[in-house]
């Protein structure tokens, strides 16, 4: 081995690595507003808590959103199970993040109706992760389905299926924050 | 997890208690109070003409969209769903001879249907038991704001009562 083919090796395994983290870097930044936008900004989803862990390319339309085990959500007494209102706002929340995630411009969005199945009680004191993924979007209505689980997404404690008014002559007030993501 | 479930033993026995003295007094308003989230959320469960209503009062925290001040679906979700629980558990304190064997519904399926958007005040729910059987009872639940007759979401819900 040559050292100039060392040297270009190097230098391209360096800029490789450069590369990755800028990946990286920009992967996070994006992962951020899009937590400032549908978390933050929102006052109902800053009480319950909620946290963007993952979300999907643009245009894909799926995102995952972290429910913190909080004593205050708990609805039942007697067991510790939490109540399923949270779990309803939570997967309420992630749905719509995920049709808002996957439309070509950021355009207001209502939900129309959704369903709740509990497949089981949450374990107290264990968080939830609130997973979503828009299948369909038309003109005026967008179709989401999503889970609930505890860390394992083949476990999962809750299934829920939305439709979502969509707006197409109102722009969302997240685009704000949201126009670069 | 053994603070949390030392805890929940500790609030156990209280909602029990809870329970017991809403049963006696035939008043169930107590009940919101020793129920976490309910206290959490400012939902209150009082009778009016015999009818279980739960009202949540506004707080700015129930805000979902911040342009239009409207309240978050999540919450009108979660009333629904606190109407017809609590509904099904005041009927079933009030059929049960004694405290013993009183079952606390568990929720298997809402199904909620946003009808108008929820504007920021305080918005309220009630709740009619469809079918109640032995094991499965189905609830019917529906929240108003100013207009009983204009509601702004209905849900309708399963729950295991055996």
């Amino acid at each position: 081995m040559s050292d100039s083919r060392d040297d270009s090796d190097d230098a391209r395994a360096s800029r490789d690595a450069r590369d990755d983290e800028r990946h990286d870097d920009e992967q996070a930044a994006r992962l951020r507003r899009i937590d400032d936008a549908f978390t933050k900004a929102i006052p109902y989803n800053a009480w319950l808590g909620l946290q963007t862990v993952e979300a999907g390319a643009k245009g894909e339309g799926r995102i995952v959103l972290r429910l913190p085990f909080r004593a205050e959500l708990v609805g039942n007494p007697v067991t510790g199970v939490l109540h399923g209102g949270p779990i309803t706002a939570a997967m309420d929340a992630a749905c719509g993040a995920s049709v808002f995630l996957a439309l070509r411009e950021p355009l207001r969005i209502a939900t129309l109706d959704l369903r709740i199945d509990y497949l089981r009680g949450a374990t107290p004191g264990v968080d939830l992760f609130c997973r979503a993924e828009c299948v369909r979007i038309t003109k005026q209505v967008a179709f989401a389905r999503g889970t609930t689980d505890q860390g394992d997404p083949d476990d999962p404690l809750a299934v829920v299926a939305a439709t979502f008014m969509v707006f197409r002559d109102q722009g969302s007030v997240l685009a704000e924050g949201m126009k670069r993501s | 997890m053994s603070d949390v479930s030392t805890k929940s033993a500790g609030s156990a026995a209280d909602f029990l208690t809870v329970l017991a003295e809403a049963k006696r007094t035939r008043d169930p308003s107590g009940i919101a109070d020793a129920v976490p989230y309910l206290r959490a959320m400012g939902i209150e469960t009082r009778l009016h003409d015999d009818e279980l209503v739960c009202t949540m009062r506004f707080s700015e925290p129930l805000i979902g969209n911040f342009a239009i001040r409207a309240l978050h679906g999540g919450t009108l979700g979660a009333l629904l769903e606190s109407a017809a629980a609590t509904t099904l558990l005041w009927r079933a304190l009030l059929d049960a001879p004694s405290m013993e064997g009183l079952v606390i519904p568990r929720v298997v399926s809402v199904t909620v249907d946003y009808l108008r958007t929820g504007r920021a005040v305080d918005t309220h729910a009630r709740a009619i038991v469809t079918s109640a059987g032995r094991r499965v009872a189905r609830v019917r639940a529906e929240a108003w704001q100013d207009d009983r007759e204009r509601p702004v979401a209905a849900a309708n819900a399963s729950f295991l009562v055996g």
